[in-house]
């Protein structure tokens, strides 16, 4: 273990090949530039591939390809490069192929702000590409988080084979603080593992367990994947028996391991009549915040969530069950503040947004708080 | 064509559309179909990619490749669904994105073949970018184009290859846009082996397709043919035979090409068949393989990770 400053990015880059990852395909756009240029630099050096992509389009689709074949694979860019990519994000989710998607939110719509900070895509993380899928999605509040994120992201990819968008901001991204690296070979990784016959290897089966192994190309498994609705041994389908048990299956997948997946911490004082609910560069925010309201003698609970999709439900509504009202500062004009309301019942949500490139203030929050 | 690819009479209607086991055995190309798979094909009868499917298969063979060590990646389109019946490594992806999905497969299995397949609108409209930079790269990949000038599989629209004044669904007067020439395309930007014929040509079509999958870097195969039920009937083309004749009559061989006049060359509406381009350039995957040994010869000790 060696303790290091660095910024977010670099600390992405770096829980990154902690985790694994051995092949990077991107196209340069700020907020995110660092990862790319750490991966090519570093990604050599362990044996791994790095590639400059002609686009977002063919970055993401690459990354799939490289996956298939069987590296841990990656790609990082910013609001327009990540409209870019939904397509084969959808294609990901579909085929069940492992994949993380950096996205370093900054101001938007269009090239809006380049180097100004955002939450502005935390729905078009979710809801991004056509159709119904499931996705994970998780937001680090700390350059040490978007390290532990980074391999976490990498881990749940290959454990439930889905894309994983690890949605930063440019503060967090940019900001430099000391994290302590660990050793790499100690890190957790989830690998891989295949103990079916080719002939018996079904790469899409729905039993026994939800999450059928993953073949890598090349290993003797010939099986086809596809983007449209497909078998169990991944042939195109269009038969509802077919059809309804991979639905099932790959929500089922997401929804049944909700302990495993929903990351959160929880600063709870009881007798709290307040409770702010935050995450990414905001929760640095809502923490100052909680303190100096807290300093002032009156009671808040803090919710602070790592992983924003699948919403933590459950934990949300037990929060809202225990306070008057919830308090959601975002830079954006309101978007996970939709699921606070949609768990909290008849208890208040009261939205702090900012969505002109600046952070949300601790004072913005203390009114909220105070009125 | 030597051999047929699928015949309804083949198959079993007591056993759904799963051809019995005897059937792929009664050629050698078909044992390389897929036994699981339902037949016959989602194309119209009498469509041509089933020719190239055909060749693809026999060249693949007559380099002796183990199919385990082949992938096949496909667009969207009619003849991007060409893999689903073929018993390799086979992954059917976007519309257009062919080539990128098969840029990192190749990068992560260098010692895999992996070819591209894709129809015109595939390779040249929506995938015209990822086209241009995969044979700049000369990454090792065979990009297969069935060129049949139209949107087949979406009902007949115009495609990047569609001739100057005929019809599509969306050219009713007539096309105004000039094609673009694929070869001449990947012969400009990069592609190291580039050779052309047509599916009433499927002996070519071997051969070229394994030269290509032979050649290091990024190939091209251009497969014209043609869509009797889309193009063929808006144009008032005629029956897939008609189309095929037209193939056979419409096209001449490189080497008849050569011999003919500067002035008979300006005027030829003819498409040249043959091997149209070569050239010698390091392919991508192996120059990438000599960096990393480079920085690991120039790294003294091992990286300490987020020293700076
Ligand atoms: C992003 C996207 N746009 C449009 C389509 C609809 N689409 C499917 S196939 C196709 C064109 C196919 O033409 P071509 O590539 O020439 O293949 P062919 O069917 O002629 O073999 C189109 C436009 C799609 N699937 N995805
Ligand atoms: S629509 Fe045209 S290209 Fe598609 S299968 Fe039919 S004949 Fe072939
Ligand atoms: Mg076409």
């Amino acid at each position: 273990m060696t303790i290091k400053l660095m910024q977010g990015n670099e600390a992405i880059a770096m829980g990154s090949l902690a985790a694994g990852c051995r092949f990077y395909a991107g196209y340069p756009i700020t907020p995110s530039t660092e990862v790319a240029e750490i991966m090519s630099r570093e990604l050599p050096r362990v044996g791994g591939k790095f590639i400059q992509m002609e686009d977002e389009i063919a970055s993401m689709a690459a990354i799939i390809g490289g996956s298939v074949g069987g590296l841990k694979s990656m790609t990082a860019t910013s609001g327009p490069g990540f409209s870019l990519m939904q397509e084969n994000i959808g294609y990901a989710a579909m085929a069940e192929i492992p994949c993380v998607v950096v996205n370093v939110q900054r101001l938007g719509p269009s090239t809006g702000q380049p180097t100004a900070a955002s939450q502005g895509d935390v729905m078009q993380a979710r809801w991004g590409t056509h159709g119904d899928h499931q996705i994970i999605v998780l937001s680090p509040i700390s350059v040490a988080q978007s390290f532990e994120l980074a391999v976490k992201a990498f881990n749940f990819s290959e454990k439930y084979r889905t894309p994983v968008i690890l949605l930063t901001d440019e503060i967090i991204g940019h900001m430099r603080e000391p994290i302590e690296l660990p050793d790499f070979d100690t890190v957790e990784k989830v690998e891989r593992v295949v103990t079916d016959s080719p002939a018996d290897y079904k790469a899409f089966r729905n039993e026994p367990g939800d999450v059928p192994p993953m073949a890598s190309f090349g290993l003797g498994y010939r099986y086809h994947i596809t983007g449209l609705f497909h078998d169990e041994v991944g042939f195109p389908t269009q038969r509802l028996d077919e059809i309804d048990p991979w639905l099932e299956r790959v929500n089922r997948k997401i929804e049944n391991n909700t302990d495993d997946i929903l990351l959160y911490q929880k600063d709870y004082q009881p007798g709290a009549r307040t409770a702010i609910l935050s995450y990414g560069a905001t929760a640095r925010t809502a923490r100052h915040a909680m303190k100096q309201l807290r300093a002032k003698g009156q009671k808040v609970s803090l919710f602070t969530a790592q992983t924003l999709w699948p919403f933590p439900e459950k934990a949300v509504e037990e929060l809202a069950d225990s306070v008057e009202r919830i308090i959601v500062p975002e830079m954006n004009m309101g978007q996970l503040a939709l699921e606070v309301e949609r768990m909290a019942g008849r208890k208040k949500v009261v939205r702090v947004n900012r969505a002109n490139g600046e952070m949300v203030t601790p004072d913005m929050i203390l009114e909220a708080a105070e009125n | 064509m030597s051999e047929h690819i699928l015949s309804v009479h083949d198959l079993d209607v007591n056993e759904g559309q799963i051809p019995r086991e005897d059937w792929f055995e009664s050629s050698d190309t078909l044992q390389h179909l897929r036994k699981n798979k339902r037949f016959p094909t989602i194309w119209c009868s009498g469509c041509g990619i089933g020719v190239v499917m055909g060749s693809l298969i026999r060249a693949i063979e007559s380099l002796g490749l183990e199919n385990n060590n082949v992938a096949l990646v496909a667009g969207i389109g009619c003849t991007a669904r060409m893999p689903v019946y073929m018993d390799y490594n086979t992954l059917h992806t976007t519309h257009g994105r062919a080539l990128a999905f098969a840029t990192g497969l190749k990068i992560a299995r260098p010692d895999m073949k992996i070819i591209a397949i894709m129809g015109d609108g595939d390779a040249m409209a929506i995938g015209g970018n990822h086209f241009i930079h995969a044979a700049r790269r000369n990454i090792g990949i065979t990009a297969l184009v069935v060129n049949n000038s139209i949107y087949g599989m979406t009902g007949g629209q115009q495609s990047p290859t569609t001739p100057l004044d005929m019809r599509a669904t969306t050219a009713p007067y007539g096309n105004i846009e000039p094609p673009f020439p694929i070869c001449d395309l990947a012969s400009a930007a990069g592609a190291t082996y580039v050779a052309r014929s047509t599916v009433y040509h499927p002996l070519e079509l071997d051969k070229y397709l394994a030269q290509a999958i032979s050649n290091d870097g990024f190939s091209l195969v251009e497969a014209v043919s043609y869509c009797h039920t889309t193009y063929g009937r808006i144009n008032k083309l005629g029956s897939a035979a008609d189309m095929m004749r037209v193939l056979k009559e419409n096209s001449i061989s490189k080497s008849a090409y050569d011999k003919l006049s500067d002035e008979e060359r300006e005027f030829n509406t003819k498409t040249v068949r043959g091997v149209l381009h070569t050239k010698k350039r390091p392919e991508y995957t192996k120059v990438y393989g000599t960096l990393v040994d480079r920085v690991h010869e120039e790294a003294i000790k091992p990286r300490n990770y987020g020293g700076h």
